[in-house]
């Protein structure tokens, strides 16, 4: 249930979020000045916590989204699977998250 | 102009107007998004992303220009779905509701052709 919502509001977050994509495209296309000042406020707190987010959106709307394809082919509906199956993508997104974080620090 | 009879042109549409099209368009958009949001999470982690020069030959790459080419249109194609929907559900007054459909759909098609407009630039080296 509060999974569902989720989906919309990761959803939207990464709607927003397009704009930061087409930025950084914007900038690697401008030259090495306007990239270096997009780099540095991406590397500001603010910055990284909005990537964070980003990222923790995109995690979790990729995971929920395949649930969702796996419902749409008519499997998954039972209690237990749905519920199980929930756990597993809060937990698979956050995993997901933390690892990639720990990569790219 | 189609040669399709009117009631076989509204048969199966139902209250959404529009059948099991946008549905389906926002089913496969996803996945394709799956293959290429991985792809480009996977790729990216493993790139200097502070060091312009590394980013250049990253987008600049061929193929990967190519894959980021798919990812913006699939993605701004794929949220530009989503949103509609949800303006659909939230925004209930006539004029609103139209105002914000039509803006979404100009940013979207905006965010695709800029996006698309850089990674070329980049690709091709202008």
């Amino acid at each position: 249930m509060t999974l569902s919502i989720l989906h919309r509001g990761t959803g939207i977050v990464m709607a927003v979020g397009l704009l930061l994509l087409t930025a950084w495209l914007a900038c690697v296309a401008a030259g090495p000045a306007d990239y270096d000042r997009f780099a540095a406020m991406m590397s500001t707190l603010f910055g990284r916590l909005l990537l964070i987010g980003w990222s923790f959106a995109f995690f979790y709307h990729l995971a929920n989204g395949i649930r969702h394809l796996v419902w749409d082919s008519g499997r998954g509906f039972e209690k237990r699977q749905a519920n199980a199956s929930a756990w597993f993508v809060l937990i698979a997104a956050l995993a997901v998250t933390a690892a990639f974080w720990a990569v790219l620090l | 102009m189609s040669l399709r009879a009117p009631l076989g042109r509204v048969l199966g549409l139902g209250s959404a107007k529009d059948g099991t099209g946008h549905w389906w368009a926002q089913r496969v958009s996803a996945v394709a998004l799956t293959f290429l949001g991985l792809w480009f999470v996977v790729r990216i982690s493993a790139v200097s992303i502070l060091d312009y020069g590394k980013v250049v030959e990253f987008v600049g790459n061929p193929l990967n220009s190519v894959l980021l080419t798919l990812l913006c249109l699939a993605a701004a194609y794929h949220s530009y779905l989503g949103v509609q929907v949800v303006i659909e559900d939230y925004v209930h007054a006539a004029g609103p509701k139209v105002v914000s459909l039509i803006l979404s759909h100009f940013a979207h098609i905006i965010v695709a052709v800029v996006s698309i407009y850089a990674i070329l630039r980049v690709g091709l080296g202008a």
